[in-house]
């Protein structure tokens, strides 16, 4: 044992900047955090012991359960949105044609540029009352509203938005499909399965874990999207809280109430949000994700 | 007939995903009396004028936030390739007590949500009197916080035979050798990977400088361009689109000098 604990050292040396990390800015605030949660703390103040009470409040605090169900139409309309388009295109660009290097980088840009907040100024300018979007409609006689301005239609252009960023997606698609051997689609052409038949008995099952793939961290992203919700709205979640992303209300909360026991509990209950739906995936993945070929096997 | 048709409706998908930016750029050079109610691409009156305007009209020149943003990416990019590496060698390497515990820790990591770390990161910083530093959005990278990399880093290790190693062994080299020596050099095209992606997040990075940032002489290019309205006091939109445009090209001139890669390295782990 002290032999082998001896031959450990070089290895934790070679860590220890990580374990340093892991432990002082990983688990440690963690547990930090968790034990904030429990406690009425204002930065100021030392943190005063409250029980359960941050988490019963949350509950009762009908913004914060607003914010929750902003958060869960946003992720269950902008990621199997954004994961059709993805699949659509990847399956188009890879039949062969001429300069799909192009077309791949020219559809990637979206999500290389997407996140950031030059883009989200961007949006709000176009989706404005007097934006682009309604200067476009203005040739074709329709007449427009202010997107953003509106509480019925704010959330969608925040969706759009997401939906537009395909490209990441797509690139993996790419990649998995690339994978999959010619000789498995012309046998199947071979027995007399059709364009559509090929696809889904063939290819999407031969796709499936990088499907499950996808899907996963593309939850996982989206459950925690701020900066175009933040800068479109101004920081406020409006109109009428409807761009109110979980996230949005955990800063409002911390930075702008200072109320950081609350916001705690709030960043645990998404963890445990977050934990519940990437658990789901991995239970439900097994009815429908197919590992039986070595070629595609991640 | 058929190539012909998806050939028209991938350009045509192109060009409308493209559009706003496309507008975006041209409006940057026009004046603001021209930029509402033009849907089309080409100025009448093309002006650089606004880049001129918005360069300076926060107060403070657009370059000290560039500078800014500047040198929190390159310390992020030296942290992170530096001590990413150190991290994934070990993993993929060396044997030590514990390893496999460790390891799955390290792949937790990647999946955590950074809120549920954020409040108490935010005390703790604020105890050390970080507050208003660049120091939360560098220290992190130096202690290997970005998991992302280290696993990225281990799989290309794995790739890399063993018997490099064994043969450098045999020549006298101990565990640093070997990293210096054989992994380092051969692991270089994961090293540029992790440095672009470093850079890109870095740059585009806007809730951490948000919290962490608020002198004006020390803001980074997101979070004045995000202020920039309120800081003109009015609505210059030509001038914010003509800066806008200035905080996307740093991103775009990469993209194209290293697209392959990226895109590689896209779909080998998924990076987004």
């Amino acid at each position: 044992m002290i032999s082998r604990l001896r031959q450990s050292v070089p290895a934790y040396l070679f860590l220890l900047p990580w374990l340093i990390g892991v432990l002082g800015l990983t688990i440690g605030p963690m547990l930090l955090s968790l034990y904030y949660s429990f406690t009425d703390y204002a930065l100021l103040n030392t943190p005063e012991w409250t029980g359960l009470h941050n988490y019963t409040a949350l509950f009762q605090d009908s913004r914060y359960l607003h914010s929750l169900r902003v958060t869960f139409i946003y992720v269950g309309v902008s990621v199997p949105l954004e994961m059709a388009f993805a699949l659509a295109v990847a399956v188009l660009l890879n039949r062969g044609l001429k300069g799909l290097a192009v077309y791949r980088a020219l559809y990637y840009v979206p999500s290389l540029l997407g996140g950031s907040v030059a883009i989200a100024l961007l949006w709000q300018q176009i989706f404005g009352s007097d934006g682009l979007l309604n200067d476009v409609l203005g040739i074709f006689g329709i007449h427009g509203r202010g997107w953003i301005s509106e509480p019925g239609t704010a959330l969608w252009t925040l969706i759009l938005l997401r939906v537009w960023q395909f490209g990441a997606p797509m690139v993996i698609f790419l990649a998995g499909l690339r994978q999959i051997p010619d000789e498995v689609l012309e046998a199947a052409e071979v027995d007399g399965a059709g364009r559509w038949q090929r696809f889904w008995r063939v290819t999407l099952p031969l796709l499936s874990p990088v499907v499950f793939f996808n899907l996963v961290l593309q939850i996982i992203g989206a459950f925690q999207a701020f900066t175009p919700a933040f800068v479109i709205s101004g920081g406020k979640g409006g109109p009428s809280d409807s761009t109110l992303f979980y996230t949005l209300y955990l800063y409002q909360q911390a930075f702008g109430n200072f109320r950081m026991g609350y916001a705690a509990a709030m960043a645990w209950v998404l963890l445990l949000i977050i934990a519940v739906f990437t658990g789901l995936n991995f239970v439900l993945g097994r009815t429908w994700v197919f590992y039986g070929d070595e070629g595609v096997r991640r | 007939m058929r190539r012909v048709l998806a050939h028209a409706g991938l350009t045509a998908g192109a060009l409308i995903m493209l559009y706003p930016l496309l507008w975006m750029i041209s409006a940057s050079l026009r004046p603001n009396n021209e930029i509402f109610d033009r849907p089309g691409l080409i100025p009448e009156h093309p002006t650089l004028g606004n880049y001129a305007l918005g360069w300076s009209s926060t107060g403070t020149s657009f370059g000290i936030y560039i500078m800014n943003s500047l040198i929190i990416c390159a310390a992020v990019v030296i942290g992170n390739v530096l001590t990413c590496s150190l991290t994934a060698y070990a993993f993929a390497r060396l044997t030590f007590v514990g390893r496999k515990t460790l390891f799955a820790l390290m792949l937790a990591t990647i999946m955590l949500p950074a809120h549920v770390t954020l409040i108490a990161q935010y005390s703790i910083f604020r105890k050390l009197n970080w507050i208003d530093t660049f120091w939360p959005m560098i220290v992190p990278s130096f202690l290997a916080t970005d998991a992302f990399f280290v696993f990225l880093m281990v799989q290309f290790i794995r790739s890399i035979p063993v018997e490099l190693d064994d043969a450098a062994r045999i020549d006298g080299c101990g565990a640093w050798g070997i990293y210096r020596r054989i992994i380092l050099p051969l692991l270089s095209p994961a090293l540029v990977t992790t440095a672009i992606f470093s850079f890109i997040w870095t740059w585009n990075n806007f809730f951490s400088q948000l919290i962490y940032l608020s002198t004006r002489t020390r803001l980074t290019v997101p979070v004045a361009l995000r202020g920039f309205l309120d800081a003109t006091g009015s609505s210059e939109w030509g001038a914010l689109f003509a800066m806008s445009v200035v905080t996307l090209v740093p991103v775009v001139v990469v993209f194209v000098i290293f697209q392959r890669r990226i895109l590689a390295g896209m779909a080998h782990t998924g990076l987004k």
